[in-house]
């Protein structure tokens, strides 16, 4: 085989390698929601919203009590850490750009974006659930605020840094003070952007389990008390998953597949709003 | 002239200057806390954890934790070494996994695919890193580990598993329930992450070098191997840093599939531990002071190791990124 056979050959072999790992990748994302529509989609009827979790042995339930709490601990969640991003963003953007605090702030932001959430639920339940004496929604939702801050932060430092600085220099040529310039000209004009890296911090903490499962831990009971233990969706899934009965299983899936439909929609959602403008 | 200076040094509403210095004052002190909260977040995970796990270290001392398999409720003696070397060993797996799967799906996007086709496969992939971690155990109980069992495992004890050496580590009950399948699920979780650095960095490798290396007849791979990969080694490296570092602390996928077994084995086919998976399961229910120090304590072992290889992740991106101003 001379060389130039040799190379050709050694270019499709890894080309074709290059191509297989692409459907790989793919095949494993085909394979997983196929799973979730085969088992989840029949088990998600009127039923699903209106009733709550079965006990043991309980033959009739659905989810009602499980998605309403999920509902307050993301909602509570993203009201507690957006505003702390997002003024954490800005000070980044047009306070403190090159000021000594910032460059440590965002690269601890970066790592903190990637830390195991685990250890944030630990955090969370020696903070708030030892000195409170019991597990409780509010427990739960301040650990979901710790996963939403540095979403919020990079993405809002990211789409402030976007605003052209001659829009900056207008406002403040008119005569703005920079707190107007700030909120006035730069925040509305990187409005939409904001409102992504929110939607990106909720579609990241709707599916979390790890720090609520010594947080708000769960509640088999429909409830709106913040201050006891709340059902939520994560933590019935890992119970219902492991536990013994097939109808849990039943109401595990289905409550996989609402999550997994949200989460996607909401990926889908911001990747339509964040598309560059042609 | 000089009316005109008064008039700009003293504007008619004297009120003005001081509402404006004072917003000012007020709106950046705010966001200046905002931003040190983030700070003060990573100090306080830090300081609570070591509070938490001090007792434990106490009484078992820090080294002699971490270098002992011991994990025994009710004698109250814990040792960190088993669901430690579960973590290390199931995120090695998925990093030899994921790694080369991760390139070629940089290869893929960035040299192959035309245009139309960059942004569907993308983002498809990236999808899968938006799948909850939960899903993805769920869906490796009840669907990947028997499947895995069936027809995966008997394979590779049947191939692998007679060499000389290695053949040791392909040997296990035929559960799927494992150490090895663990990996496997963390490898799908972080392809997402290491491909989509790639892909960017791949990116910023200007066009006249792939164009010039072509016009000297170089092959696709010659590109990517000889010209793209060299000057981006250390973005790539960065990547599957951060890799690393998600694979270290996933919890729930690894809790489903792992086995939650404290005794250690060479066998990757046996049932295993990490640490997310150690603390997700016993944390509610340890009883007792050193029970749970020593959960804490795992957890803070946990957070440095995760720390230092994503701080060590961001620093060669950083690096990545001046180069490449540096070259422009």
């Amino acid at each position: 085989m001379d060389i130039y056979t040799r190379r050709k050959a050694i270019n499709y072999l890894n080309l074709t390698f290059a191509t297989l790992t692409t459907l790989f990748g793919l095949f494993f994302l085909t394979w997983l929601l196929w799973i979730l529509f085969e088992r989840g989609f029949s088990h998600v009827d009127w039923n699903l919203f209106v009733l709550d979790t079965p006990g043991p042995g309980d033959e009739a339930g659905g989810l009602r009590n499980a998605i309403v709490g999920s509902l307050m601990l993301t909602v509570v969640g993203v009201l507690i850490g957006a505003p702390v991003g997002i003024l954490a963003g800005t000070y980044l953007a047009e306070f403190g750009r090159y000021a000594l605090i910032s460059h440590a702030v965002r690269f601890i932001n970066d790592v903190l974006l990637s830390a195991p959430s685990i250890v944030i639920g630990v955090f969370v339940y020696e903070v708030m659930v030892i000195p409170m004496g019991n597990f409780s929604g509010w427990s739960g939702a301040v650990a979901l605020s710790i996963i939403v801050i540095p979403v919020v932060v990079r993405t809002t430092e990211d789409m402030l840094r976007l605003v052209p600085d001659t829009m900056r220099e207008a406002a403040a040529a008119l005569g703005a003070p920079q707190w107007k310039v700030v909120t006035r000209v730069v925040l509305k004009a990187a409005i939409s952007g904001v409102m992504t890296g929110i939607l990106l911090a909720i579609a990241r903490i709707a599916g979390e389990t790890a720090p609520l499962l010594f947080t708000a831990l769960n509640n088999q009971f429909f409830t709106l008390n913040m201050d006891r233990p709340i059902g939520n969706l994560p933590v019935m899934i890992f119970n219902f998953a492991m536990g013994p009965y097939d109808n849990w299983h039943d109401l595990a899936w289905a409550g996989s597949l609402l999550i997994t439909l949200t989460v996607l929609a909401l990926n889908i959602l911001t990747r339509i709003f964040l598309r560059p403008k042609k | 002239m000089n009316t005109t200076a008064e008039t700009l040094d003293n504007p008619p509403e004297s009120s003005g200057h001081a509402s404006r210095a004072i917003g000012d004052r007020l709106f950046s002190g705010v966001s200046w806390l905002a931003a040190a909260t983030v700070l003060m977040v990573l100090g306080a995970i830090i300081v609570m954890l070591y509070i938490g796990a001090r007792p434990a270290f106490e009484k078992f001392g820090f080294w002699h934790f971490l270098t002992s398999a011991e994990w025994n409720p009710v004698t109250e003696v814990f040792g960190g070494l088993s669901p430690l070397v579960g973590t290390l060993v199931s995120s090695a797996i998925a990093i030899i996994i994921g790694l080369p799967v991760s390139f070629g799906i940089a290869v893929f996007i960035t040299e192959m695919a035309p245009p139309w086709f960059k942004r569907p496969v993308g983002t498809a992939i990236e999808l899968l890193a938006a799948i909850p971690s939960i899903i993805y155990g769920m869906w490796g109980l009840f669907v990947f580990a028997p499947f895995f069992a069936d027809n995966i495992q008997p394979a590779l004890t049947d191939t692998l598993g007679a060499l000389p050496l290695v053949g040791e580590l392909f040997q296990g009950p035929p559960l799927g329930i494992s150490v090895f399948t663990a990996g496997i699920i963390l490898a799908i979780m972080i392809i997402p992450f290491i491909s989509s650095v790639m892909r960017d960095v791949f990116e910023t490798v200007p066009a006249e070098l792939r164009e010039s290396a072509f016009g000297v007849g170089c092959t696709t791979w010659e590109v990517v191997w000889n010209v793209v990969l060299p000057l981006t080694k250390v973005g790539v490296v960065g990547g599957i840093m951060l890799g690393l570092g998600r694979a270290l602390g996933e919890t729930m996928a690894v809790t489903f599939v792992i086995g939650n077994s404290h005794a250690l084995h060479a066998a990757l086919f046996e049932p295993g531990n990490s640490i997310a998976s150690t603390i997700a399961n016993e944390f509610t229910e340890a009883d007792g002071e050193v029970y749970t120090a020593a959960l804490v304590a795992l957890g803070l072992i946990l957070f440095l190791i995760t720390f230092v290889v994503l701080a060590l992740a961001k620093l060669m991106l950083i690096r990545m990124a001046r180069g490449e101003g540096r070259a422009s």
